[in-house]
């Protein structure tokens, strides 16, 4: 048994320097909301002693439409396409967040087929947003175009397959409560297959581009350093917390769905600076790889949703569950309170893009401005997530 | 078949030998086991807000716990239930002794604030902390968790913005989704949401005056 008196590792709770100097002498700068490095309408008041930041408070709200409460007089099903408008780059997972936390709620069976295009819908969602994301951390870098455009016409390829299977390219709207909405049209597997074996020449093609880059190196390494303690304590998750050198992959410690099928690596960093995430992204695309050649291979035939499972008129037990997968920004999660009618008693969401910001500060002190804007941008965040 | 939800069963945590922990180290902290009768089975301990902090802190720094991620930080308002139209003469007796009674929460309703840990270290979890509010009106202080995990800082914001917790010991407890000047929590179940919502003045009257405030006094 063990006792109060256990060795109390008590985490910085802010480890700001205090500034010393003329606090007249500071200048504020308010970056935001319309700065275009700012990734969406978020504002960061910065006070700043000649070029360094002593002072930073994110401020956000200016997207905020509380989804919550409009999902909380909706039923079930009808918040799923609203689901796609968190984090607009990544809807399939937002769906299979969602769709995750009522079948935790209500017990429902995802037939295998479907638990496959999960998989390879996800990974695929997984490619493109780190693509994209790389791509708009080097245009804040000020490597105007180049990478931008390289990484968008790679996230193009992913975008009509999502197109010719979903009908969107963005507003999936995929999964359903024990399976997904269409089957794979003729053609689709194959047409993925290419995709994703031309991917790794494009992955090596950005590399030999950006990795070795000296101005990269430059600019990136030893930027927004995040020590591994502070990251769990903060909650952070997802490649942010990967590059600190933690282990955490829902994949791996959850493995819901069918993750534990699949052979593949979680990469870490060791510095757990800007670098080192712009690396991890890379390597985890390498990985997502190997599991959609995987998925692929193995996808069995079969139904993609029990007939059974009541679609209309669909009334959970009264209960409550936690859902949470690995989306490509971190844990995403969703929190259900059902009180047995057809809308959710309560509905919330754990977005990752907010928590992640919880240390954007601490990151960011003591840098150049010019730093802010990197480290920024390589938190990787959405406003339709983070102010929901 | 079953598999997407078993793993959640069999990853669950059996709460009574934590809860017999708990009481034995911080005595009256853990109020009553909450059992979730979905098959989720995520059951959740109702924690008395004096011991708030000293479970907490427990449960990050025991050994053989560490839950050192405190992964989602959410609020439920839970109204009074509706009173019933005709009530006898027998039962208002009742109602009117009873009202000075401290326990009257169920009568009240009281806000909710739950807290899924997990641990990065030991790779097990989740552990569901529940707190509960006196009442929906002005008791309505629970501690902040936000010295224990810094991930609760933003979640314990938005919950005193959209639900009115008031967190004691939160560093920086301010509106973080609306803004400054809103009134109400908006996330309550009782919310209604004002007819003149987008309405903005025309410089007339009171409104004209402050903007004369501003302008040159010369002209």
């Amino acid at each position: 048994m063990t006792t109060l008196t256990a060795p109390s590792q008590t985490p910085k709770l802010s480890p700001k320097p205090s500034f010393l100097g003329d606090e007249s002498q500071l200048l504020e700068v308010s970056m935001g909301p319309q700065h275009p490095s700012t990734h969406g309408v978020f504002r960061m008041d910065v006070a700043l002693d000649g070029e360094h930041v002593v002072k930073l408070k994110p401020i956000f709200g200016y997207l905020h439409r509380n989804h919550e409460k409009i999902a909380e007089n909706e039923t079930y099903l009808g918040s799923m396409p609203y689901t796609d408008r968190l984090d607009y780059f990544c809807s399939i997972t937002n769906n299979w967040a969602y769709a995750l936390a009522v079948e935790t709620l209500a017990g429902i069976v995802v037939p295998e087929r479907a638990e496959y295009l999960r998989v390879i819908t996800a990974e695929l969602t997984r490619l493109q947003n780190h693509t994209c994301l790389i791509g708009f951390l080097l245009q804040d870098m000020g490597a105007s175009g180049t990478p931008l455009m390289y990484a968008f016409r790679e996230r193009e390829k992913i975008l009509d397959l999502f197109e010719s299977l979903t009908g969107a390219r963005m507003m999936c709207n995929y999964m359903r409560f024990g399976g997904c909405r269409v089957d794979l049209p003729a053609g689709w597997l194959e047409q993925a297959k290419a995709v994703v074996a031309a991917y790794p020449k494009f992955l090596d093609e950005f590399e030999a581009l950006l990795s070795g880059s000296e101005i990269m190196m430059a600019r990136t390494q030893g930027v927004g350093v995040m020590s591994a303690e502070l990251a769990i304590n903060a909650g952070i998750t997802g490649p942010l917390l990967r590059a600190s050198g933690v282990n955490y992959d829902l994949r791996k410690v959850d493995k819901y769905g069918i993750y534990d099928r699949f052979q593949f690596r979680i990469p870490l960093g060791d510095h757990g600076d800007v670098y080192d995430r712009y690396m991890i992204r890379v390597l985890e695309m390498r990985e997502s790889i190997k599991i959609l050649e995987q998925a692929m291979r193995d996808l069995p035939e079969g139904l993609i949703q029990d007939p059974k499972t009541k679609v209309r008129n669909f009334r959970p037990k009264p209960g409550e569950a936690y859902g949470r997968i690995e989306s490509p920004k971190g844990e995403l999660g969703f929190y259900l309170v059902s009180d047995g009618t057809p809308k959710p008693y309560r509905y919330r969401v754990r977005p990752p893009s907010l928590i992640n910001l919880t240390v954007l500060e601490d990151m960011c002190l003591g840098r150049n401005i010019a730093d802010v804007v990197i480290i920024l941008g390589s938190v990787d965040i959405v406003m339709g997530e983070v102010d929901r | 078949m079953l598999r997407s939800y078993k793993l959640h069963w069999r990853k669950k945590m059996n709460l009574e030998p934590l809860r017999a922990e708990l009481e034995e180290i911080i005595p009256g902290s853990v109020m009553e086991i909450i059992t979730n009768p979905s098959p989720s089975a995520q059951h959740s301990l109702l924690i008395n807000p004096e011991h708030g902090l000293a479970v907490a802190t427990y449960l990050r720094d025991a050994p053989d716990l560490r839950f050192d991620y405190c992964s989602n930080v959410t609020g439920i308002d839970w109204p009074a239930p509706e009173t019933p139209g005709k009530v006898g003469l027998k039962e208002m007796e009742e109602d009117i002794e009873q009202d000075g009674d401290e326990d009257d929460c169920a009568k009240a309703g009281y806000l909710e604030v739950v807290y899924h840990l997990y641990s990065m270290e030991k790779k097990h979890g989740p552990v569901i902390l529940r707190m509960r509010t006196c009442d929906r009106g002005k008791r309505v202080h629970l501690p902040s968790f936000t010295p224990i995990w810094r991930s609760a800082d933003f979640q314990e914001r938005e919950i005193f913005d959209l639900f009115g917790v008031i967190f004691d010991g939160h560093p920086d407890l301010r509106r973080i989704l609306m803004w400054d000047e809103f009134k109400d929590h908006p996330m309550r179940r009782d919310y209604v949401e004002p007819d003149d919502y987008e309405y903005e003045p025309t410089a007339h009257d009171e409104v004209l005056k402050k903007t004369m405030q501003h302008h040159s006094k010369h002209q």
